[in-house]
């Protein structure tokens, strides 16, 4: 089973505290793959948070074809940041890691961000699409102020492989994941996190109703519902659709993954609009096992369980610095000094609720709305 | 001397022609003659045979002869008299005497059109074969890593949802105070949709079936709604509705069909202003499973006072609906317009879908009723559905099977993204096998949010004889020796209402815990597996390419 590890603060923090997180909490999972999600960048780039940086991997060929594309396309390379690479037994290096920033094309200089969102995205596909039946381009996120690292392999080689231990990388929000490689061969677009415009999520266990899931919402006709290497990417397509494209708040997401009894919802005051949600979103109900944990653009984090919570998490912290983990030891490594008596090991109703700038983490349930 | 023509009996069937021979056993019947009395269509009779027996009586060996009148069972040759295996004869036997045995070598067909009358009959498809929902395996066991779930112990929720669904992006939803309200400025017309449970009960008449039968039927199916909890509900069939049910609450777990036909539908729209309840749903049927592109058909001898009062009729005619519905022009005109007069006629407070048979034409119905926002949902009647009467020749070579046709319509609806939006129901062989949870879960994994049933229901809670042997199956004639089909009395009397009902009662609950114990180990159980085609396998090559599931062996 994967191994989940995300951790929000008002301060910077390394990566390497995720990692050292997902090391403790390793029995679950077999090093077949690390993702990294960073948000909120600290460090290299820190003054460059309006630009859009584009995250992935390439090869020598590859690189041109990227480059090519991205100067035909109107973008203006600001600046690139690359891990330092050592070399790990285990792991095989690939010709570039990269992290490039871009300034946007003039024409979309003065456009709304939603059309920079939709523009960025569009390259994201079109760059994976050069680069996907060869292997020679991976891209995994290309937004303003994130960072997304993958690599197959055991997280704590991986992050040696990068260099993390000792970069100056550094976020306010990083989301981690140590891979458990279950039914699917080792394919970096499988790993997670899984991130489109601002939305992310991580999950752990499989999705029994992936395939219903999928068709449903390939049929939306949002060019970013592609992929679905892992049967969990269609979590983070979920969110962005439910409160990115219907524009509903937060909390319903947990309506829709997990809805409520008729019974259930009669007591709550929104039923009316819960009944039509449970009714149009039928297809996009899981039935885990599952925790998912994400973060949406503002910087809000949380942490939500499939009904039957068979796959139980738990979020703690101080003030200031929140984890959110799959295990109760990633937490203690994570943030040893906190209130354990004040963790909380969200119920199959609750979404955990961490605030951006990790100010405060609230329960929502989904029963007393 | 007698002349040749009468000696040789060419003129006579055989006995090898039939399809059921009798096996009578001389030396247990008692003379009882119950067997002769109960047959439904005379196929044996009394006759008294005058007999040579040689017999000796003294101490030795004398024999000598005599001739002997013995009464004995004779099964008779005419071919409109002949067996149809049904077998109540067995049943009534004291003595075990008696019983029919399938003769697989008969000619039956080559001789059943007397008079230049193709053979009519009820029943289904006459093929006993293995049919390709019974072929479809569940093969995508949760297990380790994600474990499977606890049929008894966690909740599942074994529903359905008929009715019209919104799009997502069109819920007439405003935000306030980061909670959803319906936005009442925005007058998006919100289609009304039923939780059911995700087996119903197809249309069989009133007039087809005999009072009993629909009696139990419509007790059971209130039974489970209202002491249960298991929301089923069942459909008309053409031919109008007891008006005491029309006003009873008990009309919301009723669906009314209207056909070519319009029989009942005087008394019904009469009686709107007088309902309680809405009824479940309203379906049209423009076509069934069992004889595409032909009418109904209720025969003179079963339009008693009772049926013909229901459906507004004079008694012991032959009430035919017409192949088609006689408005119907075009599918864009007259169906969309049948539908909204429908809807209108209860307030737009009811859902009101088509029922087609399986045709290779069903996806551009589809298509049609996808675009309309009144369609509630469209339903599809396989080869393998039944029918109280029609002719053989319809039943066993017309149509087009459930499996394939409800897949395409569904990765039809998957590639408008309207999957959810129109729900399918599949019908048509569902349970032939007694499969009835298997075959369920099937369809609805191939794409069905429901299936309908009506033969397995009549065999499983009355024990209808008819199989795919073309036992019995003489529904059209009303003679039926269980009392299902038929308006005879002293046919009727022998089925027991209470007793179909409650065995209708252990149907549904049984369907209702082997569901789950399919869905269980599969990791479902919240929402119902519609179109979770991963989970199913098959052992041919040809089908899984089909039906675009995985080949398993």
């Amino acid at each position: 089973m994967c191994r989940l590890s995300a951790i929000t603060s008002n301060k910077y923090f390394s990566p390497m505290e995720n990692i050292l997180a997902l090391e403790t909490m390793k029995e679950g999972h077999d090093g077949s793959g690390l993702g990294l999600t960073l948000k909120d960048l600290g460090g290299h780039f820190e003054k460059l948070k309006s630009y859009p940086i584009l995250s992935g991997i390439c090869s020598k060929n590859g690189a041109k074809v990227l480059d090519d594309y991205m100067e035909t396309a109107g973008f203006k390379l600001k600046d690139i940041w690359a891990p330092k690479i050592r070399n790990v037994k285990g792991i095989t290096k690939r010709d570039h890691y990269f992290a490039r920033i871009y300034d946007y094309p003039a024409s979309f200089k003065h456009k709304s961000f939603c059309e920079k969102e939709d523009l960025l995205m569009n390259v994201r596909i079109a760059l994976r699409k050069l680069g996907e039946s060869d292997g020679s381009i991976f891209v995994f996120s290309f937004y303003p102020d994130t960072l997304t690292l993958k690599e197959v392999g055991d997280p704590l080689q991986v992050a040696e492989f990068f260099s993390l231990d000792c970069d100056n990388l550094k976020a306010k929000i990083i989301f981690a994941q140590g891979r458990q490689n279950t039914n699917y061969a080792i394919y970096l677009y499988a790993c997670h996190p899984f991130f489109i415009q601002g939305y992310c999520t991580m999950t752990n266990g499989e999705n029994t109703a992936f395939v219903p899931i999928r068709e449903f919402l390939t049929g939306r006709g949002f060019p970013g519902y592609i992929g679905y290497n892992s049967d969990s990417e269609v979590f983070t397509h979920i969110l962005h659709y439910t409160v990115r494209q219907l524009r509903f708040p937060l909390t319903y997401y947990k309506d829709v993954i997990t809805p409520l009894k008729e019974s259930e919802i009669e007591k709550r005051q929104d039923s009316k609009a819960l009944k039509l949600i449970k009714q149009s979103l039928r297809p996009l109900c899981i039935d885990g096992p599952n925790v998912v944990i994400g973060f949406i653009p503002d910087g809000t984090c949380f942490m939500v369980h499939d009904a039957k919570k068979l796959r139980p998490g738990v979020v703690g912290g101080v003030k200031g610095k929140y984890a959110l983990m799959s295990e109760e030891c990633g937490l203690d490594s994570a943030i040893p000094k906190r209130d354990k008596s004040k963790d909380i090991f969200p119920m199959k109703y609750d979404m955990v609720i961490v605030k951006p700038q990790a100010e405060e983490v609230e329960i929502w349930n989904q029963l007393q709305n | 001397m007698e002349p040749a023509s009468k000696l040789d009996h060419n003129h006579h069937l055989s006995i090898k022609e039939l399809p059921y021979i009798i096996r009578w056993k001389d030396h247990r019947c008692k003379r009882c003659g119950q067997c002769t009395a109960v047959c439904p269509v005379k196929a044996i009779e009394p006759a008294v045979k005058l007999r040579r027996v040689v017999f000796s009586e003294g101490l030795l060996p004398e024999p000598s002869v005599n001739r002997k009148i013995y009464h004995v069972i004779e099964q008779v040759t005419d071919i409109d008299r002949a067996c149809t295996g049904c077998g109540a004869c067995a049943l009534v036997c004291p003595n075990d005497a008696i019983e029919p045995e399938y003769n697989p070598s008969n000619k039956f067909l080559h001789f059943k059109n007397k008079g230049g009358e193709g053979y009519k009959r009820g029943g289904r498809r006459n093929d006993p074969f293995i049919s390709t929902l019974d072929r479809l395996k569940f093969t995508r066991i949760s297990m380790l890593t994600d474990p499977a779930l606890d049929a008894g112990r966690h909740e599942f929720r074994v529903r359905t949802l008929l009715g019209r669904i919104l799009p997502s992006d069109e819920l007439p939803l405003i935000e306030k105070d980061g909670k959803l309200t319906i936005d009442e400025e925005n007058e998006r017309f919100v289609p009304p949709v039923r939780e059911i449970f995700p087996i119903m009960i197809g249309s069989m008449s009133v007039g087809a079936l005999s009072p009993p039968m629909w009696e139990g039927l419509a007790m059971g199916v209130a039974y489970l709604n209202e002491v249960e909890g298991l929301p089923v509900v069942m459909c008309t069939g053409e031919g109008g509705v007891p008006p005491r049910l029309l006003k009873s609450r008990f009309l919301k777990y009723i669906i009314i069909q209207i056909a070519s036909g319009y029989f009942g539908w005087d008394e019904i729209v009469h009686a709107i202003p007088h309902m309680v309840e809405d009824p479940a749903a309203i379906e049209i049927k423009y076509g069934q499973g069992a004889k595409p592109g032909d009418g109904g058909l209720l025969m003179a001898q079963k339009v008693l006072k009772l049926i013909a009062s229901i459906r507004g009729v004079p008694q012991f005619v032959d009430l035919a609906s017409p192949p088609t519905h006689q408005t119907k022009y075009s599918i864009e005109e007259a169906v969309a317009k049948m539908i909204q007069s429908m809807s209108m006629a209860w307030g737009f407070r009811v859902p009101v879908y088509p029922k087609i048979s399986g045709t290779k034409t069903a996806r551009s119905v589809l298509n049609n009723l996808a675009r309309n926002p009144y369609a509630a949902a469209l339903s599809i009647d396989g080869e393998d559905g039944g029918t109280g009467a029609a002719y053989n020749v319809s039943i066993d070579k017309m149509g087009h099977p459930i499996a394939s046709n409800i897949r395409e319509c569904y990765l039809d609806l998957v590639k408008q993204g309207k999957q959810n939006e129109l729900p399918l129901i599949a019908a048509g062989g569902v349970g032939k096998k007694g499969n009835l949870a298997a075959n369920a879960a099937a369809l609805i994994m191939l794409g069905a949010s429901a299936v309908s049933i009506g033969k397995y229901i009549m065999q499983a809670t009355a024990n209808c004889f008819g199989d795919e042997y073309n036992r019995c199956n003489i529904c059209n004639t009303g003679k039926c020796p269980r009392g299902i089909t038929t308006q005879d009395p002293k046919l009727y009397r022998r089925l027991d209402s209470d007793k179909v009902a409650e065995r209708l009662v252990e149907v549904f609950k049984a369907a209702n815990v082997e569901l789950k114990k399919i869905f269980a180990p599969m990791g479902r159980s919240t929402e119902l597996p519609i179109g979770m085609s991963d989970g199913l396998s098959v052992d041919d090559k040809a089908i899984a390419d089909r039906l675009e599931i995985s080949y398993a062996c």
